[in-house]
């Protein structure tokens, strides 16, 4: 197994009285593709909240390629290589799909963004073209996003989470949302991609089918603990996991 | 920085501004100065708007570019309207980028009342002031063009000339940021500033840039205002003439720059002739007014060119 990209340990969040992730300890090898199931309330979205900070951990620490990024802000850590998509793809509703990747390609194309150089110039399009046909939704560039389906925002989502030099991608939920017959094809699409750049993938999911098919680890939560960190079918047939996450009884 | 066909509009548009000064008759020049000048400092909102915040105190710049030039002309004896808009513009400057900072981590109706506060703080101290004039102000002689001292006709229509190439080249620079990538990036905020975060930039330093950009010329317009008046007074600061520079910003949306300019001069154009007609109901006249256009065009003026554009796009 590779060296940790991406080392959490001891890792603790309370929000008043209530400790919605503790004892959270993982190490993420670069290149692996996680997957972190659990029921709502779990700690699976606290943990990726922490890790792109969104949250600051109450104690514990997170280190990525060996540098304490715990309680850094979520410009920091996204321009150090940790991207990461949302339950609800978070998307500019005012521009179009073309004028939204352009907005990612920009910003993650320039640490500072120029007051005079055109946004729209056409080797920034060509740009865009290019990643909104590797994402198949070329053929949207020019509709406003709420003239959208849920597929095509969250790839749309996605790509523009991927704009940048992608060291870690963290999706939250990528197919929730999502047409059943969209599903398979959209996390293909995905993980293929982020797979042929060598990204380290750790993803939220609740179905278990797809927990199975593209994830080479599962993370298991409940109660804000890791209750198991194994390979899919090892935890899938978990005792624990299938008393308290998955529902499943022997 | 502008394309061939950029400066070409550019050129052209200033070309039919500068036939204003030979054509129109001194009201008229004094009337489209004013809107012009009023319409600089409605620019500088329309920025802000961009990144999704209203200022309601724009008064500020505009009544610290008109005493930064009126001090320094009667301080100094200095009347060149180049050298009184620069020593304006970097005062604003300065105060803008004191401010910015600050007011840039606010949003919304706490934005808009901390630019409002700024304002009347400058309100009431300039009212206080009886060294420069407390209430009553001061006067500004009138200006001069790098040693060229016109009168009459001849000044009004420098006057008019100066404003419009100061207009014209004020738009380009901002027609250019709010297509630049910076630009592009606050316009995204406005919409969704966790999706910008989570892109790696910093809406802040979008806010603050739109801030001092709209403090520039807010101090630019309130410069030109006071020569074209040749009185400054506190007045400039108070809450009602930034609540003007709302509405023209509103009547034109964040969609177009000319639209701002467009929307300044039907403003003034409205109130003139609504003094006139309806001397003692105007203000009725201009509420009814603004009400027809939020209705009709909730996007103001810019969107309809704007409507065209997406709607070729789209086909």
């Amino acid at each position: 197994m590779s060296q940790a990209i991406l080392d959490v340990r001891d890792v603790q969040k309370r929000f008043g009285a209530v400790t919605a992730a503790q004892d959270i300890t993982v190490q993420v090898p670069a290149g692996a593709v996680y997957s972190l199931i659990g029921t709502n309330g779990a700690g699976k979205t606290t943990f990726v909240n922490m890790v792109t900070g969104y949250l600051k951990p109450n104690s514990g620490s997170i280190s990525f390629l060996g540098r304490d990024i715990t309680g850094l802000s979520p410009r920091k850590i996204t321009q150090l290589g940790i991207h990461r998509s949302f339950q609800i793809a978070q998307l500019c509703n005012d521009l179009t799909v073309e004028e939204n990747m352009l907005v990612a390609t920009t910003i993650h194309g320039s640490r500072s963004p120029s007051l005079l150089r055109p946004a729209h110039s056409a080797e920034a399009r060509d740009k865009v073209l290019e990643t909104l046909e590797r994402f198949g939704i070329a053929d949207h560039r020019n509709r406003l996003i709420p003239e959208l389906s849920g597929g095509v925002k969250k790839l749309l989502d996605i790509a523009m989470a991927m704009a940048g030099d992608t060291r870690i991608m963290l999706l939250d939920e990528p197919t929730s949302g999502v047409a059943a017959d969209e599903k398979f094809p959209i996390m293909d699409l995905v993980i293929d991609a982020l797979k042929a750049e060598g990204v380290t993938i750790i993803f939220v999911e609740h179905d278990m089918d797809i927990v199975t098919r593209y994830s080479e680890r599962v993370l298991a939560f409940y109660d804000g603990r890791i209750i198991a960190n194994d390979a899919p079918d090892e935890v899938l047939t978990d005792p624990d996991v299938q008393k308290y996450v998955t529902g499943v009884t022997a | 920085m502008l394309g061939m066909n950029h400066l070409l509009a550019v050129a052209g548009t200033f070309a039919v501004m500068a036939a204003g000064a030979v054509i129109l008759p001194d009201w008229a020049m004094f009337l489209i100065v004013m809107a012009l000048a009023k319409g600089l400092v409605c620019l500088g909102i329309v920025g802000m708007m961009r990144g999704g915040l209203v200022s309601f105190g724009q008064g500020l710049y505009y009544c610290a570019g008109a005493y930064t030039a009126t001090l320094f002309a009667n301080s100094f004896g200095i009347t060149d309207i180049f050298l009184l808009c620069i020593v304006s513009a970097v005062v604003c400057l300065a105060i803008g980028g004191l401010f910015g900072p600050l007011l840039a981590g606010y949003r919304g109706i706490f934005f808009a009342m901390l630019s409002l506060a700024l304002s009347m703080v400058l309100y009431g101290s300039l009212s206080k002031l009886s060294v420069i004039g407390g209430t009553d102000g001061l006067n500004i002689a009138a200006p001069t063009f790098l040693g060229w001292e016109p009168e009459g006709r001849a000044l009004q229509s420098g006057l008019y000339l100066f404003v419009s190439a100061l207009v014209v080249a004020a738009g380009a620079v901002m027609w250019r940021y709010f297509h630049s990538e910076q630009g592009l990036i606050a316009l995204a905020a406005r919409d969704n500033e966790l999706r910008v975060e989570y892109l790696g930039a910093s809406v802040r330093k979008a806010m603050t840039l739109n801030y001092v950009f709209g403090a520039v010329l807010g101090g630019l317009g309130g410069t030109i205002a006071a020569l074209a008046l040749g009185h400054v007074d506190p007045e400039f600061a108070f809450w009602t003439t930034s609540g003007e520079f709302v509405f023209v910003a509103i009547l034109a949306g964040y969609l177009s720059v000319p639209a701002v300019f467009v929307a300044a001069i039907i403003l003034e154009l409205v109130r003139s002739f609504s003094n006139l007609y309806f001397p003692n109901t105007w203000q009725l006249a201009l509420g009814v007014f603004l009400l027809a256009v939020i209705v009709a065009l909730p996007g103001g003026l810019g969107s309809l060119v704007d409507r065209r554009r997406k709607r070729e796009g789209a086909q």
